[in-house]
């Protein structure tokens, strides 16, 4: 808490001017005391790049709008401040045989969050995006006004608020439907593949096959990787525990750790690290994997990293995806995590989701300056001719023309943004 | 048998982050406090977390500052709940020095609602545990209360009355098996505190000091320094020699 807010990429931004913590959810917005400055929500800054910051203007922090409000053990509906963290309702639902329709791969996230980037997680074949289990939420304006939206109240400002980038308003509270589960652990299977080609051919078999699947791909070899599919465990599973308390990355190293040698060796070993093809995993390690150890951002060092993370449509995913992972190994720019999914084949709720039909590839970049910008820009063109589009919640850098490209209803959509918010990511793309 | 807890204050961040480890444990609870909006946000969160239990949770919304109240509200809590184990007093205000300086009804008004009435719900709790022979009375005050800075003085003082009241009260009160508990928390990142710029490292959640506060209250503590550290800084600022003290910008 030393420091102005960052994102999770940790690349030096230029701080907010303001930090206000909101704290009821009755009150009306703070209204910031010089006319061009705009204001944000922040809730957990899970994003790596900039959506969820605001260069020189006011950031509202939503960390103690932390209240539930109502759940109904009967039919799993839960409604709940929109700072309340996905981890908070894990632990309230799990217990009572409830668990996350859609969850990304960290629980740190608040109700919000998810909602404003309409985050997915590894079973959209089956379940959709975040915004598709929004029963209602709250949308606060800066003229103080307040409405309820759903996909049948207020649809046009629901589609706008779901994946709206908190550029629509604050989010108060947001009521979602839950799923329910006999336990949370999963049966999971692994299998390793050895070329991009036979990653298709285990999607193609594992996915109408399960719930969850996602693919870990080492960049450095041209993409040979580790599948991963699952289903929640049944009933007479043995039960777990959660971890006991999880590690903390002690302090940021002066370089990165993350290099091309140590990449390599990391790849070598997870790739051939022993892999039951068969296992029970807790719930924590199978969704959570990156979260048992705190602050492992602080690995790559002072100047951060990048997460780029594209998405692209069926017909050209194949192509397209060897081509990203060639230039990625040719470039010799590793990355730690290169990971696979498949979207499935529907529409996502909000005007600027990013889920949609084909496959998605999210690759970690050390910042390494010019070069890593040039690595992106080169990525930038396949994805663009692929007709591709990339992730906001995990950008920082890329140009205007590429998000009005991959976002065509981004005109549309500006006409609900409210005139007082704004965010770093917004003012960047504009241009 | 459940845990019976009376929370004063309760819609403030140490006090309701306090009442969420004791729905944990399945405690009834009795909620005071003065918002009645913020009342029913604080309850209905404690009620979704009890889950089948939330019929053990009560909220009563009444102004602490009025001290010819304080006889009938701790009658009415110990009545719903059939007697108390423990209570904790929370409520509290962070004057602004500066204001107060210039005004001496601000600077009595707060000295009433941080030292007078703290006092006041004190005695009337002191009593009646007193005739129980058995609970554990939880105030918080504040390090403040150790020595007056020229910074925040009258708050220092509203503290340092509460206190120097709870030890004496510890001491009368050790007999009938009554505990008395001194709950001294350094700064902490709650909305009292929002105006305050970048919290360094000396700041803790209130999460964290409502962790300590039911560890203290288990294990019948005297006095908790929360974070811990406070007490050995708190030991050095106590040993500073006033002819030293006074020329510091503290
Ligand atoms: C390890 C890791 C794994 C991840 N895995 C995935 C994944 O699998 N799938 C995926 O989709 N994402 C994933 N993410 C990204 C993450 O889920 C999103 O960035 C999420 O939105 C972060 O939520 P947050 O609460 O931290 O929000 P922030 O990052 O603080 O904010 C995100 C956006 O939400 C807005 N916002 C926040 N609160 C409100 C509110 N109350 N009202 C209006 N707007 C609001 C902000 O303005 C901002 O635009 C991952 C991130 C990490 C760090």
């Amino acid at each position: 808490m030393t420091q102005p807010t960052q994102a999770w990429g940790r690349m030096p931004t230029p701080p907010a001017k303001y930090e206000r913590p909101l704290t009821d959810r009755h009150t009306n917005l703070p209204r910031p005391s010089d006319a061009q400055n705009t204001l944000l929500a922040h809730g957990w800054g899970r994003s790596y790049g900039d959506v969820a910051l605001n260069p020189g203007h006011t950031l509202l922090h939503t960390r103690h709008l932390d209240r539930f409000m109502a759940f109904d053990p009967a039919t799993g509906v839960l409604r709940a401040e929109a700072g309340v963290s996905l981890d908070a309702i894990l632990r309230l639902v799990i217990p009572q045989g409830w668990f996350l329709p859609v969850t990304p791969g960290t629980r740190f996230v608040t109700l919000g969050g998810a909602v404003a980037n309409d985050v997915h997680g590894k079973n959209h074949h089956v379940m959709g995006s975040f915004g598709d289990h929004v029963r209602a939420l709250e949308l606060l304006r800066s003229d103080g006004s307040r409405q309820q939206c759903s996909a049948t109240q207020h649809p046009d400002w629901f589609r706008a608020t779901v994946g709206g980038l908190g550029l629509t308003g604050l989010i108060t509270w947001v009521e979602i439907g839950l799923r329910r589960i006999a336990q949370p652990d999963v049966q999971a299977i692994n299998r390793r593949f050895a070329s991009i080609d036979d990653y298709w051919a285990l999607d193609a078999h594992w996915m109408p096959r399960c719930e969850y699947a996602v693919a870990w791909v080492d960049c450095l070899r041209g993409g040979r990787g580790i599948y991963t599919a699952g289903l929640h465990a049944g009933a007479q599973a043995q039960w777990r525990h959660p971890p006991a308390p999880q590690r903390q990355w002690p302090m940021t190293p002066p370089l990165s750790l993350v290099n091309r040698a140590s990449v390599w060796g990391f790849n070598w070993l997870y790739y051939h690290r022993p892999l039951p093809p068969q296992t029970l995993m807790p719930w924590p390690a199978f969704f959570y994997p990156l979260d048992g150890i705190g602050q492992w951002n602080r690995m790559y060092g002072p100047r951060g990293f990048i997460q780029y993370q594209c998405v692209l449509p069926p017909a050209t995913m194949r192509d397209a995806s060897r081509e990203l992972l060639r230039l990625i190994g040719s470039r010799g720019q590793g990355s730690f995590l290169a990971v696979f999914k498949t979207f499935g084949n529907r529409t996502a709720p909000g005007m600027l989701s990013f889920p949609r039909p084909g496959s998605t590839l999210a690759l970690d970049f050390p910042f390494q300056g010019e070069a890593t910008l040039r690595l992106c820009h080169e990525l930038d063109a396949v994805v663009r001719e692929a007709q591709g589009a990339l992730y906001p919640a995990k950008d920082a850098r890329m140009p205007g023309s590429m998000f009005r490209a991959g976002y065509p209803d981004w005109e549309a959509f500006s006409t609900y943004v409210d005139p007082a918010f704004s965010s770093g990511f917004w003012r960047r793309v504009q241009t | 048998m459940k845990h019976k807890f009376l929370l004063l204050g309760a819609t403030s961040a140490i006090a309701h982050a306090t009442a969420r480890l004791w729905v944990q444990r399945g405690a009834a609870l009795v909620l005071v406090g003065r918002d009645a909006v913020k009342l029913q946000q604080a309850l209905q969160d404690l009620q979704v977390r009890a889950g089948p239990q939330a019929h053990l949770l009560h909220a009563i919304q009444a102004d602490l500052e009025d001290v010819s109240r304080h006889a009938a509200l701790i009658d009415e809590a110990w009545q719903r709940l059939g007697g108390l184990d423990g209570v904790l007093i929370a409520h509290g205000t962070l004057p602004d020095q500066t204001a107060c300086d210039a005004d001496v009804s601000l600077a009595l008004a707060h000295l009433h609602t941080n030292g007078v009435s703290v006092v006041s719900l004190c005695a009337h709790i002191a009593q009646r545990m007193k005739t129980a022979q058995a609970g554990t009375l939880a105030v918080i005050s504040s390090v403040a209360g150790d020595r007056g800075r020229q910074s925040n003085y009258l708050y220092g003082a509203a503290k340092g009355l509460v206190s120097l009241y709870l030890q004496g009260l510890r001491n009368r009160l050790y007999p009938h098996g009554v505990h008395v508990l001194t709950i001294k928390p350094g700064f902490v990142d709650t909305p009292m505190t929002a105006g305050i710029g970048p919290k360094g490292a000396l700041w803790a959640t209130p999460e964290r000091v409502a962790a300590d506060i039911v560890r203290a209250m288990d294990r019948n503590t005297d006095v908790l320094y929360t974070p811990g550290f406070w007490r050995f800084i708190m030991m050095v600022v106590r040993h500073i020699p006033e002819r030293v003290f006074k020329r510091l910008r503290l």
